[in-house]
């Protein structure tokens, strides 16, 4: 044993000798780890254990010399960092010899080679001596996978640090017999390997360096044209990889072959994903070459592989068929969109002649396609900026592209004209490319396109979304021909809908609203049509037209969508609310003032409509304030309503006075839910001026009876402020005033429901920011459900309490809304709700059953899913509630669970076949169609269970396939369908 | 044919191997006389080929109306006369697949249409080899051949095939 006897001797204690003999010849393991430990807390060297080994390693018994390798190894694997350069190399030289050993000895030989290719110490050159002596003495393609795995890790071991020149061909043999990897973890494996995982550790290897490209490139090509789908995933995406590290040089002599395969797969495959991936290479292999730094000399191979695409691609697009045009297509911007010079080359190259197919076809759904394609090689201009503006490829391409989209926006067919608008779109984006002449037309062009009829909703659409991007980039070119044109048609259209061609002009008049709050996308437009809206409306007002209610909610949907483009310029903003506010303020007072002789007309502001329309402008117009702005507007606002202060509206001479919370008229009562729109729309931290009068003038109002559109909007408001109040002696004291209001209120007769609204709404603020008292209100609500007169009316406000608002206790408006409120009031509250239920008496568990439905609907399916075994048997007794709330509700719970939990669901098979076709043939389409997609969900249940049922059911499904209702007919076709597969060959 | 979904038949190649592909029409918009309860949504030609548009094809990864096998313009119906009449294109005049995709739509329409229906599934005039044509809309119009079919195994697996979701 000449490496061990060179070493010099030290004599190993004797406890060592025992250890050793126990390991070698008495085959235990356990003094593996002791001797390791000995050596880790200093009690013996390595080299002492090599002595002390000293007979085993050289025993003519090849088990015996295996086991004490074996114990010098696995010491190692626990002790290397301890080793000195010196013995590493002693060390080494050792096992390289045992590497000619016998068969036996070898996986002992390798751990001990792992152990010390983890070595801090191996001195240079050690790496190329041991992978060559594994390389010349083992075949390692044979050895068991544990060895090849050792071998696997030694690699890796060098090549996070060392260097592999030598030997890049064996690695990569010994690598790459892997590939592709085809793996199915074997059923309940411990370590969890899933086939992914291998795919992509061999794939970090296989393209963790150059020098393997000339191996595994040809690999490649090679296994892309496998038959295995898998196999050619892993071969494009492989490529994929290795266009990150590799440059021409690498991949110069592949690169005719590689174009070959990747174009083959995208033009015949039938699988999304393998030309998803041999697109993604091609790019890929595209952006590698662009990058790499070339010599003066060296050929540009960048250019040559552009031109072969084009040569095997162009002729595709000009194939009067149009066969193969998407897959080329689709090839050439794969290439483009990977460099500015690869998209400079393939779009001046493709450009002309998509163009000039364009007009070669005469079909208008040939054309979309071309112009869908030429949009696609625009959309790629977008991804490179160029500095210089001659350098611009599209420049010279502008009139032509021009005429174009403008013969596509004229063209008979939709679909020609969405491409139209949606080119026209791109091509403004690139900047200084349309003249002013282009825009005029454009503009002109979009205008017509935004009056479009009922038929073409989808291309207005677009153009209005058209006009809206386009205006924020060209608000001089819209100002100057869209607006004015807008303006006319507004004051001329708006003058006479109720004539001959009313419903026409009408729809028309709304175009133009629609228009006008479209194009409100830049700061200097809006300052255009936000006064044409407010003065439309003032005309309105003022009697100089005859129009409905409607018309007046149609203005304020435009202001409303005028608001929400403001709320991200805070000019716009301050504006917006400064101009419109006042002035919808000044009409709706002067609405409610009372008259001698009274006109229809005026009346329409105070509608419950019209009201609900303008306070959605007033919230969409006050959230996004600065604090600034904010503070100066409830300084006029609050004032307005307590103490009629009318100085800051725009006309304010009032034939008497505004006072809606003292005895005014109805009509002035019903303005709060505009007070209302505005407070509870303020940022948390904006101070309310006379905050303590204001909530009990609200918790008065609350209480009128005779018109519940005010009291509710005194009760949402003070709910509203309540909600965002900090905690404090203000708040408890705003609470106590609530409580008592209630309670007084729910005592006497005439103003239950009032009292009862207002509790509701306390309660929603309350639950909504987790406030402790919001358990006693809703104890309290839930003592409703058996309220003669309460009842149904207390089980609707629990769709109330989960569901979110629109107008007040909003999270866009500043309210306190904690994210899991609904699963803690169901937790808080079911298990009561569900008691109620068996206690309450036979005529009033409908009101719990209902307030159940509406929290379990509001519920996140998977926080609903772990409670289902307690409430099933609860929901199936609600499937025979004659109440259509509740079957609707319970429908649309159960059809989730009996997606996500069939094995449950599939022990009440029976009852939920039976119930399900009874509701199946409810007078109300909602509980039809909700039935059906029940019934089809049943499918995903066991077959087995199923099938009993298969014959009753069919012929059960075949009755609603003649519903009325088209939408019933088209959910018992699809549950038909699935019942007639179940338990049918192939299905 | 590697990667494509379910639905091949056999394994063998593909008779047209490159067809040419139509784009899917949208769902159907809902409108508000369908959403209002009080009114009759008549049986109307959409509705016919909403139910068969998107039959797969036996031997492409392709729904029928990808193909141009089925179009709108094609299905004629009467919902108070209780009739229907369907008429397919098989992609090429030859294809022997036409047998399949007839028997696909016809028990689409056994399945998916009230009883009073009488239907008609046939080959569009003059698309197709016309001895066989004739031949084949006998067939699929004679129902108890019909119903024997249905008795194989094999023909009912693959019509199951193309009348399911894809996934």
């Amino acid at each position: 044993m000449a490496a061990a006897a060179a070493l010099e001797a030290a004599a190993p204690p004797s406890a060592l000798w025992g250890l050793v003999h126990d390991f070698v010849t008495g085959q235990q393991e356990g003094p593996a780890d002791q001797v390791a430990a000995d050596v880790k807390s200093g009690s013996y060297t390595v080299l002492q254990v090599v002595e002390a080994l000293g007979s085993s390693l050289e025993n003519p018994e090849h088990r015996a010399r295996a086991r004490g390798i074996q114990l010098l190894s696995q010491v190692l694997l626990q002790c290397h960092p301890l080793l000195l350069e010196k013995e590493v190399v002693q060390l080494i030289l050792f096992y390289e010899n045992r590497l000619k050993d016998h068969h036996l000895v070898i996986p002992a030989v390798l751990q001990g080679l792992k152990a010390l290719s983890l070595c801090v110490a191996l001195p240079p050159g050690l790496a190329v001596s041991v992978l060559k002596a594994i390389f010349q003495e083992v075949h390692v393609q044979s050895l068991p996978q544990m060895d090849r795995h050792t071998v696997y890790s030694i690699i890796t071991n060098f090549m996070r640090t060392r260097e592999e020149g030598p030997f890049v061909e064996e690695l990569f043999e010994v690598t790459s017999c892997y590939f592709p990897i085809d793996f199915t973890p074997p059923p309940n494996d411990p370590h969890g390997i899933q086939r992914e995982d291998l795919i992509l550790s061999l794939r970090a290897v296989l393209a963790s360096t150059p020098q393997f490209a000339e191996f595994l490139l040809p690999l490649l090509i090679e296994k892309v044209d496998s038959e295995l789908l898998s196999a050619k995933l892993d071969s494009l995406q492989t490529l994929d990889a290795c266009c990150a590290v590799y440059g021409q040089k690498e991949l110069k002599a592949f690169l005719p072959s590689l174009w070959a395969s990747v174009r083959r797969e995208v033009f015949q495959t039938a699988s999304e994903r393998v030309e998803a991936e041999g697109l993604a290479a091609l790019h890929s292999l595209t952006a590698c070459l662009s990058r790499s730094v070339l010599r003066a000399d060296a050929e540009d191979l960048l250019d040559s592989f552009l031109s072969s695409i084009l040569q095997d691609c162009r002729h595709h697009l000009c194939e009067p068929d149009m066969k193969l045009v998407w897959p080329s297509a689709k090839l050439l911007q794969a290439a483009a969109g990977a460099s500015a010079r690869a998209c400079d080359h393939v779009t001046s190259n493709v450009l002309p002649l998509l163009l000039e197919q364009f007009h070669k076809h005469s079909q208008s759904n040939q054309r979309r396609t071309i112009l869908d394609m030429i949009l696609g090689f625009l959309k790629l201009q977008q991804k490179w900026g160029h500095e210089d503006k001659d350098q611009r490829p599209l420049g010279s391409f502008k009139d032509q592209l021009c005429s174009l989209v403008f013969m596509a926006l004229t063209d008979p067919s939709t679909q020609l004209q969405l491409a139209g608008i949606r080119t026209l779109t791109v091509l403004g984006a690139q900047p200084d490319l349309l003249s002013s002449g282009d825009l005029e037309l454009a503009v002109g062009h979009l205008y017509r396109l935004s009056f479009l009829e009922e038929d073409s909703q989808s291309c207005r659409v677009a153009a209005l979304e058209a006009s809206g991007a386009l205006a924020t980039l060209y608000p001089v070119a819209f100002s100057n021909h869209l607006v004015p044109r807008l303006a006319e048609e507004l004051h001329a259209g708006g003058s006479d809908l109720t004539g001959r061609n009313g419903p026409a002009k009408a729809s028309r008049h709304l175009r133009c609203l629609q228009a006008l709050s479209a194009v409100s996308t830049h700061p200097s437009l809006v300052k255009e049509t936000l006064p044409l809206l407010l003065q439309h409306l003032w005309e309105v007002h003022k009697g100089n037209m005859v129009e409905g209610s409607s018309e007046v909610i149609a203005v304020c949907q435009s202001l409303q969508q005028v608001a929400e483009k403001c709320q991200q310029h805070p000019e716009s903003c301050r504006y917006f609310h400064q101009t419109a506010i006042p002035c919808l303020l000044a009409l709706a007072v002067q609405a409610s003032m009372p008259e001698k002789e009274p006109s229809v007309l005026r009346k329409v502001l105070l509608e419950d409509e019209v009201l609900a329309a303008m306070v959605s402008v007033f919230g969409t117009a006050t959230t996004h304030l600065s604090p600034e702005v904010a503070a100066q507007s409830v300084a006029h606002i609050v004032p307005l309503f307590l103490d009629g202060n009318v100085s800051f509206l725009p006309e304010n001479s009032f034939p008497s006075r505004f006072q809606p919370f003292q005895d005014g008229s109805s009509g002035q009562r019903r303005l709060v839910a505009l007070l209302m729109a505005f407070v509870c729309s303020l940022p948390r931290d904006v101070e309310i001026p006379q905050l303590d009068q204001l909530m009990r003038e609200l918790l008065e109002l609350s209480r009128c009876h005779g018109c519940p559109f005010s009291s509710t909007a005194a009760a949402k408001c003070f709910a509203g402020l309540l909600n965002k109040h900090p905690a404090g002696q203000q708040l408890d004291e705003f609470l106590q005033l609530a409580v008592d209001t209630v309670e007084a209120g729910l005592d006497s007769g005439p103003c239950r429901s009032q009292a009862f609204t207002l509790l509701l709404w306390v309660t929603k603020a309350l639950v909504l920011r987790y406030h402790p008292l919001s358990s006693r209100l809703t104890a309290q609500l839930m003592g409703l459900l058996s309220d003669p007169e309460l009842g149904q009316a207390a089980a609707d406000g629990f769709s109330l309490l989960m569901s979110d608002c629109t107008d007040v206790l909003t999270r866009a408006g500043h309210a306190e809304v904690r994210i899991m409120f609904r699963q803690r009031f169901f937790t808080d509250n079911v298990p009561a709700l569900v008691q109620g239920f068996h206690a309450a008496p036979q005529d009033v568990k409908p009101n719990y059953l209902k307030a159940l439905s509406h929290v379990l609907n509001r519920l996140p399916k998977p926080v609903l899913l772990p409670e289902l075994p307690t409430l099933l048997s609860l929901l199936l007794e609600a499937l025979s509630c004659p109440d259509g709330v509740v079957q609707l509700s319970t429908l649309g719970c159960l059809q989730p669970l009996l997606l996500e939990a069939p094995q449950v669901m599939s022990l009440h098979v029976d009852t939920l076949v039976t119930k399900f076709l009874a509701l199946a043939s409810s007078p109300s389409m909602a509980v039809r169609i909700a039935a059906l997609q029940c019934m089809h969900a049943l499918t995903r249940l066991p077959t087995p269970v199923l099938l009993p049922h298969r014959p009753q059911v069919i012929r059960a499904l075949a009755k609603p396939l003649d519903d009325r209702k088209r939408l019933v007919r088209k959910e018992a076709v699809s549950a038909r369908g699935e019942w007639f597969l179940l338990g049918s060959p192939g299905s | 044919m590697v990667g494509g979904g379910g639905g091949g038949v056999g394994g063998g190649l593909l008779e047209n191997a490159n067809p040419l592909i139509y784009e899917r029409s949208g769902e159907r918009p809902v409108t508000a006389g369908e959403e209002d309860e009080q009114v009759p949504d008549s049986i109307d030609a959409r509705e016919i080929f909403d139910l068969i548009r998107s039959i797969n094809d036996p031997e492409h990864p392709l729904t029928l109306e990808e193909l141009n096998v089925v179009e709108q313009v094609r299905v004629q119906v009467s919902d108070p006369e209780s009739t229907v009449a369907v008429a397919f294109t098989p992609t090429i005049p030859h294809c022997s697949m036409a047998t399949l995709i007839g028997l696909s739509i016809k028990v689409k329409l056994l399945r998916s249409l009230p009883q009073r229906f009488k239907m008609d599934v046939h080959i569009t005039p003059g698309t197709h080899a016309s001895e066989h044509a004739g031949k084949l809309n006998k067939q699929l119009a004679d129902k108890e051949r019909v119903a024997a079919a249905l008795e194989n195994t094999h023909l009912l697996e693959v019509v199951n095939q193309c009348l399911s979701a894809r996934s």
